[in-house]
């Protein structure tokens, strides 16, 4: 094995490992090269506080507040459920579970993370919709509700996996102190052990967000597909994803409509990466705090 | 107090097995009346009311073979660079969170760039080549985060030994650190096949087709696909009670798939941190 052969391979490899990188740059120059044609014919502040989306009319109207209101709106409800239950469950698996519960309920959260969407959004509208239909006698269940709630059992083993990483990396000098001066097992699993991980369980909740904000096919089975503001949580309502779904098979490659789409994209992309960006810059800041090197 | 914080938490986790627990016995209960042998074998019939899946079935195989082939050498390569030959900090911060992001991006964002990109700048068209190609971009951040793992894992010991013996640096990667790190990424792959088999935002503009006459002839051919297929069945359906039912039994079949890979790779991953523990 010569030394300019070494060199070669270790060329190739470190070619080859960039490629992530590649896409993801890729996916930023294509969403932004087919988004820009759309803001030469409206400007970024109509598009982005215009409260008509109607694509198709003649003229067509792009104005996407409902459907950025309705991936808030949605995303807002399922940080509802997921937070408190995906917290909760990842403080009972590092405080209260053996090592035999952990063995058997660490998976049961990975799994449930590895249903499909498409699973999910099926669920949805075929068992939750027709009963909160009947419930809450509504005249459709494809509403924000039903989204929220699926979505939030969605994002829940997200948020507690991740959390429940965080708070393994609390040191166990922190709980032993605590016990030392006296507290008992749950005044230092809220006023130590919660405070340390803070930022660990902040990053958990944004990867929850960024989660739920991006999920397709839920939303596009189980939102309603109502392009309008939503002013009550029984509303049909079409967050982004869904409208990018849905609308993509019908518009012309190159027309306004398929510019505007991609726009929603980009838009989509960018408060994602938000997302994620915070969510690493929390995390490192987490564990410099907690005193650990990586 | 604390007995009704613990209760709280207790639980929350209690509701994680409720939901795991009822969505798999309501698609169980109303789906498995419809598999039978006919289902799994048989294209359909009659507009979606008769007959099986199983060109979706053969799709989503062929779909979730070509994503692995893709993103198997590019991450496991990744991985390789990541580990072995540990470049700079600000090199592995920066590669760190490109696939961190990656991992982060909607799925129907994958699909417009696959959109983009393979169906029309390259022109595969819609295709299981396209297809396969935003599924393995897909797939590419679950390989290399295995990889990594497992790579990571291969004491540092065993690479010294080797060099100590006259290897070189890749003759070291390749015949002592790569096998030892293989059940890992093998891991990896079944995670990263769980996940593409249930994908459908991806392949909705790129590979997927509702109602095709045969199964697919080469790798340019659009395909159908489970998930499509039930995606299609409750949106495009022309026959909602028959099809509900279809829908219902391709579900559990997609539910069944991914699930018995979600608990192999769990299973091998518990076995191996057995054998490194002992």
């Amino acid at each position: 094995m010569t030394k300019k052969k070494e060199r070669i391979i270790k060329y190739l490899f470190t070619a080859l490992a960039f490629a992530s990188l590649v896409f993801l740059v890729g996916i930023v120059l294509v969403l932004f090269k087919e988004a820009l044609p759309i803001f030469s014919k409206v400007s970024l502040k109509a598009f982005l506080l215009g409260e008509s989306w109607y694509p198709t009319a003649e003229p067509a109207e792009f104005g996407i507040l409902p459907l950025i209101l309705a991936s808030l709106w949605v995303t807002a409800g399922a940080l509802v459920i997921c937070v408190p239950l995906g917290i909760g469950s990842a403080l009972y698996l590092h405080e209260l579970a053996g090592p035999r519960q952990r063995a058997v309920l660490k998976p049961v959260i990975e799994i449930l993370a590895s249903v499909p969407s498409i699973v999910y959004g099926f669920f949805g509208m075929v068992i939750l919709a027709p009963f909160l239909q009947n419930t809450f006698d509504l005249p459709i269940g494809l509403c924000v509700l039903t989204t929220s709630i699926i979505l939030g059992v969605m994002a829940t083993p997200t948020v507690a996996s991740i959390a429940e990483d965080a708070l393994s990396y609390v040191p166990r000098s922190f709980r032993e102190a605590s016990f030392a001066v006296g507290a008992d097992r749950w005044q230092t699993l809220t006023k130590v052990i919660i405070p340390a991980a803070g930022s660990g369980i902040s990053t958990a909740i944004i990867l929850g967000m960024s989660r739920a904000i991006g999920e397709t096919m839920t939303v596009l089975m189980v939102a309603g597909g109502s392009a309008v503001i939503p002013h009550s949580v029984f509303d049909p309502v079409r967050p982004m994803t869904a409208a990018i779904a849905a609308e993509m098979g019908e518009a012309p490659v190159g027309s306004d409509h398929y510019h505007a789409l991609f726009a929603i994209a980009l838009i989509l992309f960018l408060i994602t990466f938000a997302f994620n960006i915070a969510a690493e810059l929390i995390s490192r800041r987490f564990r410099l705090k907690l005193g650990l090197s990586r | 107090m604390q007995k009704i914080g613990f209760s709280a938490l207790f639980a929350c986790m209690a509701a994680n097995i409720l939901f795991l627990g009822g969505i798999i016995f309501f698609i169980a209960a109303r789906g498995l009346s419809s598999i039978s042998w006919e289902f799994l074998t048989q294209a359909p019939r009659d507009s979606m009311t008769a007959g099986g899946v199983a060109p979706a079935i053969v799709g989503t195989f062929y779909l979730t073979l070509g994503a692995v082939i893709f993103a198997l050498p590019l991450g496991v390569a990744c991985a390789i660079y990541l580990t072995e030959y540990s470049p700079k900090g600000w090199i592995v911060n920066l590669l760190r969170i490109s696939i961190n992001n990656l991992a982060g991006v909607p799925s129907v964002v994958f699909g417009l760039f696959g959109l983009t990109v393979f169906v029309k700048y390259a022109g595969f068209g819609v295709s299981i080549l396209s297809g396969s190609l935003t599924l393995g971009i897909l797939a590419l951040p679950v390989i290399i985060s295995a990889s990594q793992e497992a790579l990571t894992a291969v004491p540092q010991s065993v690479r010294e030994a080797s060099l100590a013996l006259g290897a070189s640096q890749w003759e070291t990667i390749r015949r002592v650190a790569l096998p030892a790190a293989l059940p890992g990424i093998l891991t990896g792959v079944i995670l990263s096949v769980g996940r593409v088999a249930g994908e459908t935002a991806p392949i909705l503009f790129t590979a997927a087709a509702f109602y095709l006459k045969g199964y697919p002839r080469s790798v340019f051919s659009e395909v159908m696909a489970l998930p499509y297929h039930i995606y299609a069945l409750m949106t495009e359906g022309t026959h909602p009670e028959i099809q509900t039912r279809i829908a219902y039994a391709s579900s559990l079949l997609l539910l069944a798939l991914v699930l018995s890979v979600s608990m192999l790779a769990i299973f091998i991953r518990a076995r191996q941190r057995k054998t490194y523990n002992a």
